[in-house]
This record gives structure tokens, C-alpha cells and sequence, in this order.
């Protein structure tokens, strides 16, 4: 986005109903709210398992090839969304299988940074391969909300209650192996199966979110939210009930910023999420 | 029906034995300590029981059934098991689990919900953990998280526990609290309980048996008859002497610290 696209929006009135309409009278930014609030959500309730299984950097990991997704997806001349879903999916089982039988998170990490460190220079090659990108490089990394179209935006909806439903039918199973595999496992809580699944999912709701806030912004809304419903409280709803309220308000108040000034999506749901973070933290602290 | 039974027993890890002709019987309602060195197979015995490490040789009968297969019946709490600060789970919540943990579905409020969180409410309240169970238990002492892990491999009514070093990392008093705690269970609730540990002595007064492992094999029996300087020779295979302190606590001198190495071994010791 530019001055072009700049020009063409009104600016700030400060009458918030008249804002919120101007946000909705044009389809692209109903598209994007639409998406926004389905990948908030898958957000906020993955990102909180995955804080809970302390898998942030198979997050991150995963967030990589979901740019290396993109820019496969851009060289092969095939849509943008199959490229995203197809090579995180195809990076969550390169993890799985990297990190072996065990769940060592020593060994875990290095295989993980290992996978990371190959799917970044790949889709490097793929950007470098085919210049006419769509987005751009700098969207596919950091995010916009320019052209997302009814089509993607559906998917969108679809992956996400798809994922939701999903981890809520095996919350409990999911929540015992997370935080105490030994005894699931003594139960007969399929505990491998549920962390493959898991990193699956994981790779979807990355997938996802790549979309709005581009591929290295994805903790915005992946862990942050949901770190900050870990300060908050220990129950596990209300903690996941917090967790996709705060990735909810982060992405909405995020695009509005962005459909009012000239500066980039992927700028404001960071620095709101982060904001809240930093907030709860100090509020913890000092109380 | 005996809780366990194992007889003529053997079990190998990677194609090496770890025990061989073990022949035990823990009955309902009984404490039994599970004694030995470090790498001796006690946990084996343990995985053994819950049927996640299969037997090499001989046969088990846990509660009636092949092992495995009666692990909804089984309270166990592995060796472990810490949680450090930045774990933001409730010990409540991790209690619960042991209860409905492996349901699937979504958690719906109702009739059946309500029944689970009067249960879990009952059995925090038995090891004395109500205080401090709506805490994150990462927040709590070692002694009070065992508390609420006990509280957690209670939760359903098993006819067997399995602890696994409960008393490892408490510091002195935790462990008598604790093992003040496994005893009256033990008695009040019939419920039969194999204790691994390091040091028979915290739980010596209230136990009904030990079973000792060493030299690749095990002995069953009360404890002042096998940890004695006889038995603990013949398993060991080298001289050991047992000694008793003024107030009843057992000290085993001449224990090899480092783990046997284990191969074909044919020393069968009888109690």
C-alpha cells in the first residue's frame, strides 16, 4: 500500500459510527475483516495450546515455510492460499518427524531451527526465481489486507472453524498430554498422535494468520494474546476465552489503524498486541 | 484377586535384561516399597505393571487382567516431575484431568460436570491441599505439588497406586508428611500401593512389604527380613552389611553406587 491507496480512503472523522461505515462501504475491508476475525480466533485458541506446550518456536519455524509457501505458491503460478496451507502442512510433518519418537525439547529445538533455517532460504530462491510476485516481498513478510478476495476470505472462515471444532472435541485429551504426557500416556491418551495432530493444526493456524500479518508477524496474534491470557489467569477457558478476545480486539483495532493511515497491517496488530502484553506484565509486577 | 502378580518375570530394554526371575505379589490394601540402586529397574517394574514396557519372559496379572488393560484402575504418578514457575496451570485443573483428562468432546457444564468437580474437591481436600489447589502449580512448594499429584492419581478410585520416587527433592519433613499421607491411605481407602525410593527409611514404620531390586533380579518380602546383611549379599554378590540405628532406621553399608551391569545372570534368591 501507498499514497495511491491512501487517496482513495477518507480519513479519521472521529465519529466512530460514521468511521465503522466508512470501514464497511468498501468490499476489500469487509474481506478483511471477515478474515481477520476468523484467523483471531483459530489464533487465540491454537496460540494458547501452543504457549501451554511451550512450541513457540515450531511456531516460528512454521510461520518461515508459510513464506516459503507463499513465494513457492507465486513462482509455481498456483493460488497464494494453497501455497500457504500446503507448505506449512508439509513443514508441520518435517518437524514431527525431525524431532523424533521422544519429546526432548533440546533435540526438538535444533531439528526445528535446522528445518527453519532451509525454508527460509528456499523460499528466498523462489522470491529471487520469480520477480513479479504479487504482494511483493515486504507484504508476504510483514503483512497486508489489500486484496484479499471473497474466495480466500471463505476459506479462511472454513480452515478456521474446521481447526476449532477440531481442538475443542480433543481439548481435554489435548490439555492433559500438553501438560502432563506421562500420565496421559499411562491413561491411553494417544500422546504422540495428539502432538502430531497438533503440530498440524499448529501449521494451519500459521498458515492462516501468514495472511493478514505476513509470515514473520505471525506471533502478533499466535503468541502474544494468548501469552498475555497465561498472565491473566490459569483457568484453561477463561484463559482461551481471554486469549481469542484479545487476538479479536488486536486484529480489528489493528486494521482500522491501517485503513486510516498509511502504515502497514502488520505494524499495528504487533504493536497493540505487544502493548497489551507489556501492559499485563507490569500490571503483574507491581500488584 | 491379588493387585499384582508377577511371576518367573523378565524384562529387557534394547535387547538387554534388566531383571530376570522375578516372582511378586502385592495384595489388596498393602504398602509396598520398592527398593534397589539407581538403574536397578524399579521404574521398569513400574512400566512393566501399567503394560508400556512388555515382559521378555514370564507373566503378569494386574487386578485380574493382563497389564494394560486394567489401567483405568490404576493410580500412577511418574517420576519426574516438577513444575517450574512459568507453568499457568491450576493444580486444581491438573487434579481434574486425572479424572476426565482422556474424554473427548467438549467440557459442557451439567449434571456430570458438577458430580466431577465435587469429586476432585473431595480428594484435594484428603491429601490436605484445599488451601492452595486454585494456585498455579508452578507457584508451589515441591512438597505441596506431590500433594496435589497424589490428589491427581487418586482422583478415580484406583485399586492400585503406583508412585514412582514421590519422596525425591522433599526435604525431610515433606517426605514424612508425605509418606504419613500413602500409609493412611493406604489403610483407609484398601487401596494397594507400590512406592518406588531411594530410602526405605521415611516409610519404613508403615509398610507391609519391599521389594528389592539388585543384581539383575528381585526379592519380596517384610522389610527387616530382606534388607538384611544375608539377603542383601546374595543379591548384590558382594559383601553388604546391614546396620540398624538406636532408632530403628536401616543404614546399608558396602551398596556398589554405580548400576550392575546387567547380563544372563542365574542368581535366583529366595526369601
Amino acid at each position: 500500500m501507498g499514497t495511491f491507496t491512501c487517496s482513495v480512503f477518507t480519513g479519521l472523522s472521529w465519529n466512530p459510527v460514521d468511521d465503522v461505515r466508512a470501514l464497511l462501504s468498501y468490499p476489500f475491508m469487509v474481506h478483511a475483516l471477515e478474515a481477520g476475525t476468523a484467523v483471531a480466533v483459530m489464533a487465540g485458541v491454537i496460540g494458547w495450546f501452543m504457549v501451554l506446550r511451550r512450541q513457540t518456536f515450531a511456531g516460528h519455524t512454521l510461520s518461515v515455510t508459510a513464506f516459503t509457501g507463499a513465494s513457492a505458491a507465486g513462482l509455481a503460478g498456483v493460488p497464494v492460499t494453497v501455497g500457504y496451507f500446503g507448505v506449512c502442512g508439509l513443514g508441520a510433518l518435517a518437524l514431527a518427524a525431525a524431532s523424533g519418537p521422544r519429546r526432548s525439547l533440546s533435540s526438538e529445538s535444533a531439528a526445528t531451527g535446522s528445518v527453519g533455517a532451509l525454508a527460509l532460504a528456499l523460499g528466498f530462491l523462489f522470491v529471487s526465481l520469480y520477480h513479479g510476485i504479487l504482494n511483493g516481498l515486504d507484504s508476504l513478510l510483514f503483512g497486508t489486507f489489500l486484496g484479499i478476495t471473497s474466495g480466500q476470505a471463505a476459506t479462511l472462515v472454513a480452515v478456521a472453524v474446521a481447526s476449532v471444532v477440531v481442538v475443542g472435541a480433543a481439548s481435554r485429551p489435548l490439555f492433559f498430554a500438553s501438560v502432563d504426557p506421562d500420565v496421559a500416556e499411562a491413561r491411553g491418551v494417544p500422546v504422540r498422535l495428539l502432538g502430531l495432530s497438533f503440530l498440524l493444526v499448529l501449521g494451519l493456524s500459521v498458515a492462516e494468520t501468514s495472511q493478514i500479518t505476513g509470515a514473520l508477524l505471525v506471533f502478533a496474534l499466535l503468541v502474544t494474546p494468548a501469552a498475555t491470557a497465561q498472565q491473566i489467569t490459569a483457568r484453561p477457558l477463561a484463559g482461551v476465552a481471554l486469549s481469542v478476545a484479545i487476538a479479536l480486539v488486536v486484529t480489528w483495532v489493528g486494521l482500522a489503524l491501517a485503513y486510516f493511515s498509511i502504515y502497514p497491517v502488520g505494524f499495528y496488530v504487533t504493536t497493540v498486541s505487544f502493548a497489551l502484553y507489556a501492559l499485563t506484565r507490569l500490571l503483574r509486577a507491581l500488584t | 484377586m491379588s493387585a499384582v502378580e508377577l511371576s518367573d518375570a523378565e524384562a529387557r530394554i534394547g535387547g538387554n535384561v534388566i531383571w530376570q526371575h522375578v516372582s511378586v505379589t502385592v495384595e489388596r490394601g498393602q504398602f509396598v516399597a520398592v527398593l534397589g540402586p539407581n538403574g536397578a529397574g524399579k521404574s521398569t517394574l513400574i512400566r512393566a505393571i501399567l503394560g508400556v514396557q512388555p515382559l521378555s519372559a514370564g507373566s503378569a496379572v494386574v487386578l485380574g487382567r493382563r497389564p494394560g488393560d486394567a489401567n483405568d484402575r490404576i493410580g500412577y504418578l511418574p517420576q519426574r516431575r516438577s513444575f517450574d514457575e512459568t507453568t499457568r496451570v491450576r493444580g486444581l485443573d491438573l487434579v481434574r484431568l486425572g479424572l476426565d483428562g482422556s474424554r473427548w468432546g467438549l467440557p459442557l457444564p451439567g449434571a456430570r460436570s458438577r458430580a466431577s468437580a465435587r469429586r476432585v474437591a473431595e480428594v484435594i481436600a484428603l491429601v490436605g491441599a484445599t488451601a492452595y489447589a486454585r494456585k498455579p502449580i508452578g507457584e508451589l512448594s515441591g512438597g505441596e505439588q506431590q500433594r496435589l499429584l497424589i490428589a491427581q492419581a487418586l482422583v478415580r478410585r484406583p485399586q492400585l497406586l503406583l508412585l514412582d520416587e514421590p519422596l525425591d527433592s522433599l526435604d525431610l519433613s515433606n517426605q514424612a508428611g508425605v509418606a504419613e499421607l500413602v500409609g493412611r491411605i493406604c489403610r483407609e481407602e484398601d487401596v494397594a500401593v507400590l512406592l518406588v525410593a531411594h530410602d526405605v527409611n521415611p516409610i519404613i514404620a508403615s509398610l507391609d512389604g519391599v521389594i528389592y531390586f539388585a543384581g539383575g533380579t528381585a526379592v519380596e518380602g517384610p522389610p527387616q527380613s530382606v534388607i538384611s546383611s544375608e539377603i542383601l549379599t546374595a543379591l548384590y554378590g558382594v559383601p553388604i552389611e546391614v546396620l540398624q540405628a538406636s532408632d530403628g532406621r536401616l543404614v546399608v553399608v558396602g551398596q556398589p553406587e554405580a548400576p550392575f551391569v546387567h547380563g544372563e545372570r542365574h542368581g535366583h534368591v529366595h526369601v
